[in-house]
């Protein structure tokens, strides 16, 4: 498949900080590609720089061979981080206002079908909750049509029905055929939606792949979680060199068998043990030392 | 183009008239405009006429006489040329110098005429002979002069804080971000704003023209087309002024202390309250710059000379290319975040 969207050596800096710094890859029609990194990792002026909404200090972005211009403008669909919508101005009458910028754009009614808008259409857009705002965005960055689809932290600060509800969504444009770039904090929503990622920190790439192979490359063993009230810390630190998070004691091991039995045989209950396959938190944690949320 | 043009004029639009409390106050600001001078210039008072008065040592019975008369005010004044001013300017109906028995009237002033009767009535049979002094020209009412600066001046408030003010703001909020990720352009989010400030501004206009026509009678000598196009242009160049200081901005309170700073000084250099006549020569010519003056300027013309608008071209020409430079400033320093 070819690349819709192609990003070479980009860096950008704001004074002495450089948020993205040689920054590189391609994005493949039709799938969906996640950029994944902790607050402050260079993500969303990535995806801004991407966008056309900042301008890149080096490098190139060629958006189906040619740099961004009116032909991008017309096909892209974005979704921010945080937008701040026009107030006064109900969630119809925005959907209206943004169909009239584009030559080619989805039927009014049926988006608002789709994305259950229907019941609040009619509301002040100040006066809707958090989840149905953005749906309402997501709606505004498909009026277009859009042959490529970037949403910024599309789920942060909404609970976790609401988030599943934009998967779902997410997914279904995505098998519409169109082409989603994706920034995200939350492992699970990249592990969902994304056919490949790219993990950034300060600024750089550091690993690039499909979320399985990347896991298959970097790990070979799984993890055995046993709650921190079971096996303290003066314990599991070490017996195990296990690390310690979210209330959890977490044993990287090749042996399950081998370490069951040592759990056993320091009479240590496992009424909350679970053994689970490496997933992209720990990948993560591996790759920069540190955790994704701080 | 247009299309999109259209869709940002209409949302402004909707915008405008469902914010409650803004449009309470760019309808209540002209109501109480047209309330101020409807009573400051709808004499209630019974003294129909009034007169200055320099007064004599000496008695007179005539004098007396006169000076009983009801329902006229009587000024005591100190000197006679300021006196012949407010009697050009129909403030005061006579002028008499109780020592001379010189009388000053306006020729066009019908209360002028009667209060002159009462004189010559009140000193008929009395021997003194009374020296009539006639001013001559079209004498003005400050009414009339004061009326097209008001209209200028509410003009200046909503173009400057309805445009810069809306424009930071949906700046500061994002929306301007939001809206950059369209295929709209600065000129057309800018154009649209133009259009909608300029035919919400206008309709205020006509309104407030209207509503001081019925509650205080002033002077219109020219055309209404004619006034329209002033109206028109001053708005655009005034829209255009607020469009500059709202190009980069992005907090609300600079922008605040920005368009003050150029609307107080325009509420007074422009000659809206006062004319700048005899006022210091680079005060004059820093009122030149001011596009109120202009618009103010040549309302005037029109309203009071029944200029045409040759008459009244150097004043278009500032105001369109103020507007033109204005604008090409705005739109090439325009800045979406």
């Amino acid at each position: 498949m070819s690349a819709i969207l192609q990003v070479s050596s980009l860096v950008k800096r704001f004074g002495d900080l450089t948020a993205v710094n040689d920054v590189s890859f391609d994005i493949r029609k039709g799938t969906c590609f996640g950029l994944l990194g902790p607050n402050g990792a260079g993500k969303t002026t990535t995806i801004e720089l991407m966008e056309g909404i900042k301008t890149p200090d080096e490098g190139k972005i060629l958006y189906q061979g040619e740099p961004l211009g009116a032909q991008f403008r017309n096909e892209a669909g974005i979704m921010f981080q945080n937008t701040a919508l026009q107030e006064f101005v109900t969630v119809r009458e925005m959907l209206v206002q943004y169909s009239r910028f584009y030559p080619r754009t989805a039927d009014i009614d049926q988006l608002v079908d789709e994305y259950s808008l229907g019941a609040f259409q009619h509301q002040d857009t100040r006066r809707i909750s958090g989840g149905q705002k953005q749906r309402l965005l997501l709606a505004m960055a498909l009026i277009n049509l859009p042959k490529i689809l970037f949403l910024d932290e599309p789920t942060t600060g909404l609970d976790p029905q609401s988030r599943r509800n934009l998967w779902e969504r997410v997914r279904q444009v995505k098998a519409e055929g169109t082409t989603i770039l994706l920034t995200t904090h939350y492992m699970e929503e990249a592990y969902e939606l994304c056919d490949e990622i790219a993990i950034m920190d300060h600024g750089r790439i550091i690993a690039h792949g499909a979320p399985d192979v990347l896991l298959a490359r970097h790990f070979d063993d799984v993890v055995v979680q046993i709650g921190e009230k079971d096996m303290p810390q003066q314990v599991g630190g070490p017996e195990f060199d296990a690390t310690y998070r979210n209330g959890n004691a977490h044993i990287v091991t090749d042996d399950v068998n081998l370490t069951i039995e040592k759990l056993l045989s320091l009479e240590i209950p496992l009424d909350r043990l679970r053994i689970r396959a490496r997933n992209l938190e720990d990948l993560f944690l591996e790759l920069t030392g540190k955790e994704l949320r701080a | 183009m247009w299309n999109r043009i259209y869709a940002l004029f209409v949302a402004r639009n909707t915008e405008f008239f469902r914010d409650r409390s803004a449009l309470a106050w760019n309808v209540l600001l002209p109501v109480l405009i047209i309330i101020g001078f409807a009573y400051a210039f709808t004499d209630e008072n019974p003294e129909k006429f009034k007169v200055a008065l320099i007064t004599s040592s000496q008695n007179s019975i005539a004098n007396d006489r006169f000076k009983s008369t009801r329902f006229v005010k009587f000024i005591e004044v100190g000197e006679i040329d300021s006196s012949l001013r407010k009697i050009e300017r129909h403030q005061v109906d006579l002028l008499f110098d109780a020592n001379t028995l010189n009388y000053w009237v306006n020729q066009t002033s019908p209360n002028g005429y009667i209060v002159e009767k009462l004189l010559i009535a009140a000193f008929a049979d009395s021997g003194q002979a009374l020296r009539r002094n006639m001013l001559q020209g079209d004498a003005v009412r400050y009414i009339d002069w004061v009326i097209p600066g008001v209209i200028a001046m509410n003009m200046m408030w909503g173009a400057l804080f309805g445009i810069g003010y809306v424009i930071v703001r949906y700046r500061k909020m994002g929306v301007l971000k939001r809206l950059r990720a369209t295929p709209v352009t600065p000129v057309e989010f800018l154009t649209a704003q133009i259009l909608s400030r300029l035919w919400l501004l206008l309709v205020l206009n006509v309104l407030i023209y209207a509503g001081m026509d019925y509650f205080v009678d002033f002077r219109m000598n020219g055309s209404y087309l004619d006034l329209f196009i002033v109206f028109t242009l001053g708005c655009i160049c005034l829209i255009c002024c607020g469009l500059v200081i709202a190009a980069r901005i992005s907090s609300e309170e600079v922008a605040n202390g920005l368009l003050n700073l150029i609307s107080w000084p325009m509420m007074f250099l422009s000659g809206i309250w006062f004319s700048l006549e005899g006022a210091h020569p680079w005060m004059q010519k820093l009122s030149l710059i001011l596009p109120l003056t202009h618009v103010t300027d040549a309302a005037r013309e029109i309203m009071i000379d029944g200029a045409g608008l040759t008459q009244i071209a150097d004043h278009l020409l500032v105001l369109g290319g103020s507007s033109v430079v204005l604008l090409v400033i705005g739109a090439m320093i325009f800045r979406w975040e």
